[in-house]
């Protein structure tokens, strides 16, 4: 090995052979970040990959192979729902959001409106002292008041009664974000197994699968507008 | 085309992969005969036997949902080769996280309106 100008990359290490000069895995599988060849290799296949690989662009392959990495290892975190979990989550965290937001909009327009009497007018202020004062843990976000909707910063934790049903263990946003941040188009792959991505491997709900009209009709990133890299700040 | 003397029509993997079905096919449950193409899109990203491998590792209930779920997610991956599925999660990602700071804003204009009625 010392006397070679380049080590051998992750795959043609994995698979035991020589690393030519051509190696189409090269560029995308460094030597140092073994576990993610290993984990392609096993839910796709390097054949597979290499098929993959040779239909793009080579400006697309480091962005197609991330991505793959991401799918393989979110699938062998949830071997039943791979990152179609993730999806599941986040159509529903989406659901929630648009019909909180949609009551906070209403409950700021009845302020904006200026068509409230004294006695409503003291009813909600004393709602929102109160959700004001209340902390975010356990709490029914109904009970923190009508006005103050999946309160800031914690919209995922006010709404655990929502699934308790669904599973024992449910990521705050700062654990999700941990796991959308492990995929990184523009950057290494973060090779850690042990990583906040596992926390979202979580069963989605059974009911999920099969039944959302979302998942009958995957859609290409293309047709909306072109992913980049999540911006975790 | 099945035969009429046949007991039951080989599975859409079976078929694919031009073998016989037997009894205890892994693939027969979640692969029926009517839909040829999911099993031909699992086979072509997947891989029979990597998706085998996988059935086997998963309880008998879980698997019709994992088929479901790799058969989506080839699906995804055959009409976005670059991205796949992973190009939705970071559509989705963005659009949680654009509503989550219009919630916020939303709800810290609530308390400002509270806090000024409050104002006697």
């Amino acid at each position: 090995m010392a006397s070679s100008s380049t080590s051998p990359c992750a795959a043609c290490k994995f698979l035991r052979r020589k690393c030519q000069p051509e190696c189409v895995f090269a560029p995308y599988f460094p030597p140092d970040q073994p576990q993610k060849f290993a984990n392609v290799h096993k839910v796709f296949g390097a054949s597979n990959v290499t098929k993959l690989l040779n239909e793009l662009h080579p400006h697309q392959r480091e962005d197609a192979v991330n991505s793959l990495a991401y799918e393989a290892d979110m699938r062998l975190r949830d071997p039943v729902y791979g990152c179609v979990g993730v999806i599941s989550l986040l159509q529903h965290q989406l659901r929630q959001l648009q019909m909180d937001l949609s009551y906070a909009k209403s409950e700021l327009s009845k302020y904006q409106s200026h068509n409230l009497n004294g006695s409503a007018t003291q009813g909600l202020i004393a709602a929102a002292a109160a959700a004001a004062a209340a902390t975010h843990h356990h709490h029914h976000h109904q009970t923190l008041g009508n006005n103050l909707i999946g309160c800031c910063g914690g919209g995922v934790v006010s709404r655990d009664h929502l699934y308790h049903h669904h599973s024992p263990f449910f990521p705050t946003r700062d654990q999700q974000t941990a796991a959308i941040r492990a995929f990184d188009v523009n950057s290494s792959y973060d090779g850690t197994t042990g990583g906040g991505a596992g926390v979202l491997a979580m069963n989605a709900s059974t009911g999920c699968i099969g039944q959302h009209p979302q998942f009958q009709q995957p859609r290409a990133a293309g047709n909306d507008d072109r992913p980049t890299p999540i911006d975790p700040s | 085309m099945a035969s009429s003397s046949h007991p039951s029509a080989p599975c859409a993997a079976c078929k694919f992969l031009r073998r016989k079905c037997i009894q205890g096919c892994v693939f027969s449950p979640y692969f029926p005969p009517e839909d040829p193409t999911k099993f031909a899109n699992v086979h072509k990203i997947f891989g029979a036997s990597n998706v085998s491998k996988l059935l086997n590792e998963i309880a008998p209930h879980q698997r019709e949902d994992a088929v479901n779920s790799l058969a989506y997610e080839a699906e995804a991956r055959l009409k976005d080769p670059v991205y796949g599925c992973v190009g939705a999660i970071s559509v989705l990602q963005r659009q949680v996280l654009r509503l989550q700071k219009e919630l916020d804003a939303t709800n810290a204009d609530l308390i400002r309106f509270s806090i000024q009625d409050i104002d006697f």
